[in-house]
């Protein structure tokens, strides 16, 4: 018996520490500033834990039957405490600080209760200097098997919603393993096994049902109402929606909301289409999305768009989808559209045609893979395709936030022999964003602009090329396949930013 | 009777239990399919063991022969050809030349069954220069201070990771959880290396170079010792740095630092000169099927003056000329081929069989060389292991500690995004035993022992390795390289450089350590000499 109870001091206190950790992790992880997250979630629970420890002296009668009720108590809330925190964080974005500290006070009290109620249940089977020595050693060692488990496998295979259901469970176990052995000495036993299955219940359904949980975990965590979500091979699709405003996430990054979209694809599109007035072959590299497409319909010139795009989901959505169609003005379904769905840098490498307009417009380099579209040898396959009298232009991230990014790029596209003209416009959803044209003779702007527009106009379009000092060009290299430079400096100038 | 039907039923019962167990744990998916496979050992067997060829049904005559297909012979070939130098035959052992440049292919990607990258030449590597500018690696002067490289065939980023406590962090240099005083000493290290490097002896002759003939005499003090041994006397002792050291020697020679002689294990790091306009000096080219790329292409301009499938039994060196009985495997019958000389540019190992009057000298030289047995393993994994690393998947991955030297992406320098299978080509001297006990080991074991050893290693870090991997080939080296023990270098390699009458030793053997440019160098000196000694005649 008394290695019974010892062996659930062990795993008592690894739940106890693994309700702190992952408390602590959640709350640096969704707030911020980890230090003070770190020291105010242990702090509050070690002093929730003495006023635990403080209070079980007035715990008198039925000891075992306490202690059994604390643990499917603790079980419970501790289980479900990254859940419930997630929920919080996700939907009362102000109160979410009381309610941690509230959740890691009630937790720390019923784990203060934990270790002495054992030791009562201990004290008339081992002598005192015995019993504190095994007590306390037993409690230690469990808190530093968590302590190892927690960042090396369970924080990064389980997740936090997962590991505070396992531990729940873990307690849960205890707490009936507790009841089978002292089943003798419990008058009341047959409501506490009932307690204990329904709580054990409730634990493995929401361990079970992780996977959905945070299913509605992400649906909180967008700002606004998930209308489609879709995980395809190469990406998750999420299109959330808010009034008028659509927005659609590649992986949990913004690409566009419909309320300034139009700002960043009229900038993507005008400044250069509009200086080639006999372009008649259009290829768009991305875009999948259909609304680079629609500024180019506006030039009836234009003859053929070839839109070579890594994702079929993209185009399709696009194209059946009612409040997208309206997005993209219904662009998929001219007939000068033609869509390729193949990797865009393997396209290049094997196709022949020239194009008088080409548009470069992929996800930002967020890593190597992507990495690879802002390398020389994918600009030098550009410049291949571009006619002799053609242009290119390139969304190449923001010159404000990544400002050494920015001109890293601009030194990619200069190095394969381009002339390069860059600007940049202002997307509230995104701040300052930068464009790069690039051709083999210089650019001169004042073409004949379609009608219509919202954001260039002839009055604005020379604006977007004044780079005021803070954007100004800095010093870069060329980023390459072999260096990938920009990944790197693309990650420091966010982190920075992303606070 | 009795006795024996409680025994049985004893038996019975332990091996219930033991189904039961087998049962109740989490069963692991099955071992993945694949081949054994290897250079031609029956052929190469058959020869060792002075083995009953059929007598010359034929005579063929040519000025030159070249014996050996690998990078030396395919060299030596190149450059005749290159010179305009039509007059000569090579021939080839295996069905494809190459020698340890061999690679295969499936549907994922091609991939290396061997030497599998090139580092930046330096300007000592001026015939490989040559070769990569004309092959169209190198663009623009070959012999420019800082060439320029076709950048599809540098090595893409990210390079290297390391698994180490737990997790992949950049490079190979043992960073995350090693203590400052080891990381002192790894500095320390780095930097000898790098006054090594920079040093230069009379003649502004660098010390190290590579192709090691083109730096200075292997000074015979370092060359004695051993690695370990040197870095022992430096005061070096830091686990890491003695790991990682450890792991260059078995990763470039296939030989334990501790049998590693000094001054080889110091070339590794001092005798790189390589620099780019476009790249870093550590950068390498490569390609998914290895150096392969490089042979083949080799092989391609050498059209029909390279027979396969040709064994040289017998050779005899005599006034006249030189003749060698060759073993025509297709056609299972001899010819006899006379020649005005011969290039042997096949392992020095398989000299004294075929040349009964090997002067005794080189008899001796070739004595000392040892050769190391290797593995080599290709994994074909439907897609890729979970990728929430420090470190992403890198080109060459390594894990710290481990029996293997890791694996390298074969797919690595696709242009494409969302490659989902891929193809690890997995790396493993048996350099912890002896080259005989390492022979007989690599031999013996079968491909589910062997596939099982594999994944288990990986499985370190990558849990999911078994289910991920379809198949799983191995390549079995028995004779894969010599091995740089101490003393090879300085004593006994010197006398093999010099040509015999009519005769001229030409394989990365002369070298003492199995490097592309080494075995590049003695191929294109071999035709100097063969087209100096056409023009004596002359």
């Amino acid at each position: 018996m008394p290695y019974a109870l010892l062996f659930s001091i062990f795993v008592v206190a690894a739940c106890g520490l693994a309700y702190e950790l992952v408390a602590a992790a959640l709350s640096s992880y969704l707030v911020g500033d980890s230090v003070t997250q770190f020291s105010t979630v242990i702090g509050v629970y070690l002093f929730a834990m003495g006023l635990g420890s403080w209070l079980s002296k007035h715990l008198q009668r039925d000891l075992v039957a306490s202690f059994i009720r604390i643990e499917l108590a603790v079980g419970l809330l501790g289980g479900f405490s990254a859940a419930l925190l997630f929920y919080a964080f996700a939907w009362l974005s102000g109160p979410f600080l009381l309610l941690l500290y509230l959740l890691v006070g009630i937790i720390g009290v019923l784990v203060g209760l934990e270790i002495p109620l054992v030791m009562r249940l201990l004290e008339p089977r081992l002598a005192f200097k015995e019993l504190v020595s095994q007590v306390l050693s037993v409690d230690y060692i469990g808190a530093l098997a968590v302590s190892l488990l927690f960042p090396l496998w369970l924080a990064p295979k389980l997740g936090m919603v997962r590991t505070a259901l396992l531990f729940g469970l873990l307690n849960v176990a205890v707490a009936l393993w507790t009841l089978w052995l002292f089943r003798a000495e419990l008058p009341a036993r047959r409501s506490l096994w009932a307690q204990g299955g329904v709580v054990l219940v409730l634990v493995l359904a929401g361990f079970v049902g992780a996977e959905r949980l945070s299913g509605f975990a992400e649906n909180a965590l967008y700002e606004d109402r998930i209308v489609l979500a879709e995980s395809t091979p190469y990406q998750r699709i999420v299109l959330t929606r808010w009034k008028n405003d659509v927005r659609l996430f590649l992986n949990g990054n913004l690409q566009f909301s419909s309320r300034d979209e139009y700002r960043y694809h009229e900038a993507l599109v005008h400044p250069g289409l509009s200086s080639l007035p006999w372009a008649k072959r259009v290829l768009v590299l991305g875009g999948g999305d259909g609304l680079a497409v629609r500024e180019i319909l506006k030039y009836p010139q234009v003859e053929s768009i070839t839109l070579v795009e890594l994702d079929p989901a993209m185009p399709n959505l696009f194209k059946t989808h009612p409040a997208l169609r309206a997005l993209n003005g219904d662009a998929f379904s001219s007939p000068k559209v033609h869509v390729i769905n193949t990797d865009a840098f393997r396209w290049l490498e094997s196709q022949q045609d020239a194009y008088d307009f080409i548009v470069v417009d992929f996800p930002d380099p967020t890593n190597y893979a992507v990495g690879k579209l802002y390398t020389n040898t994918f600009y030098r396959f550009v410049e291949r395709a571009l006619s002799a009298r053609g242009r290119m232009v390139v969304q190449s991230t923001s010159p404000m936030y990544a400002r050494h990014s920015f001109w890293t790029v601009v030194q990619t596209v200069e190095s394969v022999g381009l002339t390069t003209q860059p600007y940049h416009a202002l997307v509230p959803s995104f701040g300052e964003w930068g464009y790069i044209l690039a051709s083999r003779e210089p650019y001169t702007p004042g073409g004949k602009l379609p009608p219509g527009l919202r954001f260039v106009t002839p009055a604005t379009l020379p604006t977007l090329f004044n780079f005021p000092p803070d954007m100004a060009r800095v010093p870069a290299e060329v980023n390459r396949l072999n260096n990938q430079l920009l990944v790197r400096t693309f990650e420091q100038e966010w982190k920075q930013v992303l606070r | 009777m009795e006795a024996g039907a409680a025994l049985k039923r004893r038996d019975f019962l332990a091996a219930s239990a033991l189904g039961l167990l087998g049962c109740s744990r989490k069963s692991p998916p099955p071992l993945p399919p694949g081949e054994l496979l290897g250079p031609n050992h029956t052929l190469g067997h058959k020869f060792r063991d002075g083995g009953g060829f059929p007598a010359a049904s034929e005579v063929r005559r040519t000025p030159a022969l070249i014996v050996g297909g690998g990078m030396a012979g395919l060299a030596c070939g190149w450059w005749l050809q290159r010179q305009g130098y039509q007059g000569f035959q090579l021939l080839e052992l295996e069905a494809e030349a190459g020698g340890n440049a061999r690679a295969g292919h499936n549907a994922v990607s091609a991939y290396p069954w061997g030497a599998h990258y090139l580092p930046l030449p330096g300007p000592e590597a001026s015939e490989i220069r040559l070769m990569l500018a004309e092959f169209g690696v190198l663009k623009g002067d070959p012999q420019a201070l800082n060439p320029e490289y076709e950048e599809r065939h540098l090595c893409f980023a990210p390079q290297e990771r390391l698994h180490i406590n737990g997790i992949w962090q950049d490079g190979l240099l043992p960073q995350f959880g090693v203590p400052a005083a080891e990381r002192a000493q790894q500095q320390r290290f780095i930097q000898l290396m790098a006054e090594y490097k920079a040093q230069r002896l009379a003649g502004s002759l660098p010390p190290f170079a590579t192709p090691s003939a083109r730096g200075g005499m292997a000074d015979p003090a370092l060359d004695g010792i051993s690695l370990h041994d040197w870095l022992r006397q430096q005061g070096l002792d830091a686990p890491s740095l003695h790991w990682w050291v450890n792991y260059a020697c078995r990763d470039d020679y296939g030989t334990d630092y501790r049998q590693t002689s000094a001054w080889a294990g110091l070339h590794y790091y001092a005798g790189r000169h390589g620099v780019a306009g476009n790249a870093d000096s550590d950068d390498v080219l490569t390609w998914p099927e290895g150096n392969a790329w490089l042979t083949r292409k080799l092989a391609a301009s050498l059209g029909d003056r390279l027979q396969s499938q040709a064994l040289v039994w017998r050779l005899d060196v005599t006034p006249q000329g030189i003749l060698a009985d060759v073993y025509l495997a297709a056609e299972q019958r001899s010819v006899r081929y006379q020649a005005d000389k011969l290039v042997w540019a096949a392992p020095l190992g398989f000299l004294p069989h075929a040349w009964p009057s090997l002067p005794a000298q080189w008899r001796a030289a070739i004595a000392q060389l040892s050769y190391a047995p290797w593995l080599v393993a290709n994994l074909t994994l439907d897609s890729l292991p979970d990728g929430h690393d420090q470190a992403p998947l890198s080109w060459d991955n390594v894990l710290y500690g481990s029996a293997g030297l890791g694996y390298v992406v074969a797919n690595h320098q696709s242009l494409g995004l969302h490659d989902q299978a891929s193809v690890f080509t997995y790396y493993r001297p048996l350099s912890e035993y002896t080259p005989a006990a390492g022979r007989q080991w690599l031999l013996k074991r079968s491909q589910p022992e062997w596939a099982q050893t594999i994944l288990t290693e990986l499985a370190q870090a990558h849990p999911d390795i078994a289910r991920l991997t379809s198949r799983l080939d191995v390549w079995r080296w028995g004779h894969a390289m010599a091995r740089p023990t101490p003393g090879l270098i300085s004593q006994h390699l010197p006398a093999l450089r010099q040509p015999a009458p009519r005769l001229m030793l030409a394989h990365a053997d002369l070298s003492g350590f199995s490097l592309a440019e080494e075995a590049h160098y003695w191929g294109t000196r071999a035709a100097r000499w063969l087209m100096e000694q056409d023009w004596k005649h002359a």
